[in-house]
């Protein structure tokens, strides 16, 4: 195990590293994000069969990517804290399931949106609506069991178990559920599947997905210095951080 | 009613000093969980109750139209079954863990993976068999036709014990905190959702009397994913939630 993997154990080591990345991943996400979506807004051009309808697509990607992958690394902080007993590994896959969950919720919201031009209802038993419907439940059942425990640790613990097992399932819901659609309405509804895009409209897509992924590290980074002087609060240097504030 | 429930431990402590056998555990847990069953017959015939009460629901809040019915009925028998198993779910550790035979359990040499599985095996057969077998009724009542009623039987048969397994973990997170109940719908309704989607298109296929086997086949490919690894959530989730 390298010696950074033992550094991040520490929870002050931990605060003072995201203190020195905090701004540089805050510009890039600022950059990133207001350019993406000035140049996939207004400078992208429209789509043959949607026109500018399309555009939103510039959110819901991302969004809708942004879901999943927190899920994973939430799973994956989970057993990293299950195996080795981090506290900072708790306190990550703590910090990412209220983030999941409100990308999926904005996912869902952005695909509604997107689907009522398109498909001419709001909201359509689609394969990928649904998987990311049951997502979105699986970050709230977790947040429900951590919420419900009182003790930090045992939640945690239990939550990286609720997580794991969520990670095999999401396999599973995910073949499943394409697999009902397709038995149910055989290819009705279905946006052009992933076009061949031209360059100059899937580069500032791609621009917004890595400013999301930056957009992820900032705000997890920003809960996760919250919740170590929380849970920090009785050690010496976090009395010793607050005094120097003061004054 | 404590002295009781404890006898049939006894016998499981009392195999704890012969060799390490993971069949006799089984079996001694398999035993001494049905024995508990039934002597509390009312928690048996709850969500059994529970189901038919569910199922009659649809007929009055959507139509009494025996095609509207027919229609409806293998994802209403379906559910029904779901959420009846769900209902029995909490009780699965919570009488153990009050009166500490839980943590006697834990403290026992013998491999947690077994009991575990021993425990799951006596609730589906008390919870998930008799469902399986009082389906064809309640799909009479909904109109199901009589071509779908071997899909049903087999397809309950089969998806039931991974409910069983994967609700287990739920109640094994759960099983420490004093509310569990409406928690464990939250946590496990989720991972429900590729059952529900196999076993009712299980049941469609046999009422247009399509093959039906690819079905159970992966029915049957869930349960043997549950019974390998369930047993292992379920057993870290009851060690986290005992010591925490």
């Amino acid at each position: 195990m390298p010696r950074w993997f033992y550094q991040l154990a520490s929870p002050r080591w931990c605060y003072q590293i995201t203190g020195k990345l905090l701004p540089g991943f805050s510009i890039a996400a600022l950059f990133l994000i207001v350019g993406g979506t000035i140049w996939g807004l207004a400078f992208a051009p429209p789509d043959y069969q949607q026109g500018n309808s399309f555009r939103i697509i510039y959110l819901h990607v991302p969004t809708a990517y942004m879901a999943q992958s927190i899920y994973i690394t939430m799973a994956i902080a989970g057993a990293i804290g299950l195996i080795w007993k981090m506290k900072v590994a708790d306190m990550v896959a703590k910090c990412c399931a209220p983030i999941g969950a409100s990308l999926a919720i904005l996912a869902l919201a952005t695909g509604a949106i997107w689907g009522k031009p398109t498909w001419g209802s709001w909201w359509v038993w689609d394969a990928r609506l649904t998987s990311m419907l049951i997502l979105l439940f699986l970050y709230f059942g977790i947040m429900a069991l951590n919420s419900a425990i009182e003790s930090e640790s045992t939640a945690a613990q239990s939550t990286a178990i609720l997580a794991l097992v969520g990670l095999v399932n999401i396999p599973i819901i995910q073949y499943s559920v394409d697999w009902w659609n397709t038995l149910h309405q055989p290819s009705t509804f279905k946006i052009t599947e992933k076009p061949a895009m031209p360059p100059e409209m899937w580069i500032p897509l791609l621009i917004l997905v890595i400013g999301f992924y930056c957009f992820f590290a900032v705000t997890l980074m920003m809960r996760l210095r919250n919740e170590i002087l929380r849970r920090e609060r009785r050690t010496s240097w976090v009395r010793e951080l607050l005094m120097q504030q003061r004054g | 009613m404590s002295e009781t429930k404890l006898q049939p431990l006894a016998e499981l402590q009392q195999l704890e000093n012969a060799d390490y056998r993971p069949g006799k555990i089984f079996v001694a847990t398999l035993k001494r969980e049905l024995q508990l069953a039934l002597r509390r017959r009312s928690d048996l015939v709850n969500p059994l109750i529970f189901f038919l009460m569910v199922a009659t629901l649809f007929p009055l809040g959507v139509s009494p139209e025996p095609t509207i019915l027919a229609t409806l009925a293998p994802g209403v028998v379906w559910v029904a079954a779901l959420l009846s198993t769900l209902l029995a779910m909490d009780s699965m550790f919570r009488s153990d863990y009050e009166d500490g035979s839980l943590e006697q359990i834990l403290l026992s040499p013998q491999p947690l993976f077994v009991v575990v599985l021993g425990k799951v095996l006596a609730h589906w057969m008390m919870t998930g068999l008799p469902l399986t077998l009082m389906a064809p009724l309640i799909a009479v009542m909904l109109f199901l036709p009589a071509e779908g009623m071997s899909g049903l039987m087999l397809s309950l048969l089969i998806g039931t014990p991974t409910l069983s397994l994967v609700g287990a973990i739920g109640a094994a997170l759960t099983v420490g905190l004093r509310k569990g109940g409406v928690l464990i719908s939250l946590l496990v309704l989720p991972l429900y959702i590729p059952v529900l989607i196999f076993g009712t298109a299980a049941v469609e296929a046999a009422v247009t009397s399509l093959p039906l086997a690819g079905h159970l086949a992966l029915l049957g490919a869930l349960l043997a994913l549950g019974v390998a690894l369930a047993p292992i959530a379920i057993a870290a989730a009851l060690r986290i939630s005992v010591s925490g």
